[in-house]
């Protein structure tokens, strides 16, 4: 009945409340997100822009440290969540048992979290310096040689990867823990009188109920991942050469060169590959998520 | 023997995490307070000489105290900005989660879309510098209201499923407008998720590195992450006022947190897993 009267009056709800986030983000986010399909597709010096097809395009995909950008963003988004998921739940099984200084460790792991992603970027830079970084002098002192983290090729872009899973274990914890806090104690106290061990306990029952917390934190460390600019912008600049460019790099990099359409169609390349990778992987994850 | 486990585990842990996440901090903070000579060393030594204060005086009185400047407009930027995205994503949750319309799909959307895609960065130039606002503060502000919407509008969105309607309906029995009904009645009930967006917020912009990057370039307008990176490759041989500028943009965060840590904790989770 409440219903129906208040249908029957003006709602007292006014749409008109969404107009001015509409505005702010309709402007600012959807125009330049919608027209930048356009752009892509042109030769632009952001005042005239001339139409020239699929250019941009198969340059992108001609030029080999272009393409290698986008290998490596794969990799990187691939290694990074894939490293967050993991550490995430090992250090959440950690900090959610009966262990000494919990507290204290909890906030110790997630405060990175918080800290400038420039400011960690350098200092890392910093102390992964081939010779007088004190990470290799650690190395040194155990005897072992240490690598040129950021000055080998081959190991740049694991480096960053390596920061990178520094500062952002800490949110994937946290979203563990409370994924767990959810899991009733019942479930232990079951399988512990039948004897499982501590390993079957976790193989069989943690793993299957934090699974929205898994999808969770895979979702989000894969988007972030692939996104990823600042880390990388701070410690390599993409190099040596171009072993640790990713598509945001490139973006950045060609927008700075003046190549505007370029740069634009390095976007395009990224919205697909985020919508590619994300959009079936939700899907799927959820629709197992609802067969259980 | 049993009971030693937990314990000795945790000691174990508690050594390790100290190594691996204490360390870079405590190599922050003795960079900081060395000599020039002695931090471009770069190694894990107390510092002879402590010049702390020295070295404070000097990375803000560089470049004709451009740090001041900049953190002048990081925290205008931050604190407008955050206001404003309060506001706006509050009214935004509060009708997508009571009015049942066909917008809503459009809205679920557009959120979806902004929690996913990067945002498409050199038309969005074009467009500022279109309509007046590219390397202004109040583009800026505009620029990190829009992108940080979703992400708003999801803590809002779920805390508000928990208010009753009841409420609702008792105000509008009680003859307020519908416009009262929300900053009068529920703007107030929404206040420990409001603190949750003010922290989480103010955190991501003041430490926004990218968007002042491209948006806002200009001596005038610097921020304070902007200071940092250029700093990076203008004092390369003076270590020490480097890691004091890292320590003075990391001091802002540790603050906030020793404040609102359980805040944090609960909006991120929140946030995060209910989206």
């Amino acid at each position: 009945m409440t219903e129906t009267r208040l249908r029957s009056r003006k709602s007292p709800y006014p749409l008109w409340f969404f107009l001015p986030a509409a505005a702010v983000y309709g402007v600012l986010f959807v125009v330049p997100t919608v027209s930048s399909l356009w752009f892509s597709l042109t030769r632009w010096d952001l005042s005239s822009a001339e139409f020239i097809g699929l250019e941009n395009f198969r340059q992108f995909f001609s030029e080999p440290f272009l393409v290698k950008g986008l290998v490596n963003t794969l990799i990187y988004a691939l290694t990074t969540s894939g490293l967050k998921t993991i550490c995430g739940l090992l250090l959440a099984v950690l900090l959610t048992g009966n262990i000494f200084a919990r507290g204290f460790l909890r906030t110790l792991v997630f405060f990175p979290v918080l800290v400038s992603t420039i400011g960690i970027g350098i200092t890392f830079t910093v102390m992964m310096h081939p010779t007088k970084g004190i990470i290799n002098a650690m190395l040194e002192t155990l005897a072992i040689p240490g690598p040129g983290w950021l000055t080998n090729p081959a190991l740049a872009l694991f480096s960053v990867a390596l920061v990178d899973l520094w500062k952002g274990v800490g949110l994937a914890t946290l979203i563990f823990i409370a994924g767990l806090a959810a899991i009733s104690p019942d479930y232990y106290e079951a399988a512990r009188i039948d004897g499982a061990t501590r390993f079957q306990q976790f193989w069989r029952i943690t793993l299957p109920l934090v699974r929205p917390a898994t999808i969770t934190v895979i979702t989000l460390s894969l988007i972030g991942g692939l996104r990823s600019f600042d880390l990388i912008w701070a410690m390599t600049r993409g190099g040596p050469g171009f072993s640790s460019d990713v598509i945001a790099s490139v973006i950045y990099k060609q927008y700075q060169a003046g190549f505007y359409g370029l740069s634009t169609a390095g976007n395009v390349i990224l919205f697909a590959l985020i919508a590619i990778i994300i959009l079936p992987l939700t899907v799927w994850l959820n629709r197992r998520e609802v067969e259980q | 023997m049993r009971r030693m486990r937990p314990f000795t585990s945790g000691a174990i842990a508690l050594a390790v995490a100290t190594v691996i996440f204490v360390l870079p901090f405590v190599f922050i903070a003795l960079q900081a307070v060395k000599s020039k000579s002695e931090a471009s060393r770069l190694d894990f030594t107390l510092p002879q000489q402590w010049l702390f204060w020295d070295n404070l005086a000097a990375v803000f009185q560089a470049r004709d105290y451009q740090l001041v400047l900049a953190y002048f407009n990081s925290t205008l930027i931050t604190v407008v900005s955050v206001t404003i995205l309060i506001l706006l994503s509050a009214m935004v949750g509060y009708v997508m989660q009571r009015r049942k319309t066909r917008w809503n799909a459009v809205a679920s959307g557009a959120l979806f879309m902004g929690l996913m895609m990067p945002p498409a960065v050199v038309p969005t130039i074009g467009l500022l510098q279109e309509i007046g606002l590219f390397k202004t503060i109040t583009g800026m502000i505009l620029i990190q209201v829009a992108y940080n919407l979703s992400f708003s509008i999801l803590l809002y969105r779920a805390f508000i499923s928990t208010i009753p309607r009841d409420l609702d309906e008792a105000a509008l029995i009680d003859g307020a407008k519908p416009w009262q009904i929300f900053f009068r009645v529920i703007l107030p009930l929404l206040k420990p998720v409001t603190v949750t967006n003010i922290v989480v917020q103010s955190i991501a912009i003041f430490n926004d590195f990218t968007n002042p990057l491209y948006y806002l370039p200009g001596k005038e307008n610097v921020t304070v992450q902007l200071t940092l990176y250029n700093f990076q490759s203008m004092y390369t041989s003076q270590y020490n006022l480097l890691f004091m500028n890292i320590l003075l943009v990391t001091v802002p965060p540790l603050i906030v947190f020793i404040f609102f840590n359980r805040q944090i904790v609960a909006g991120m989770t929140a946030g995060a897993v209910k989206g």
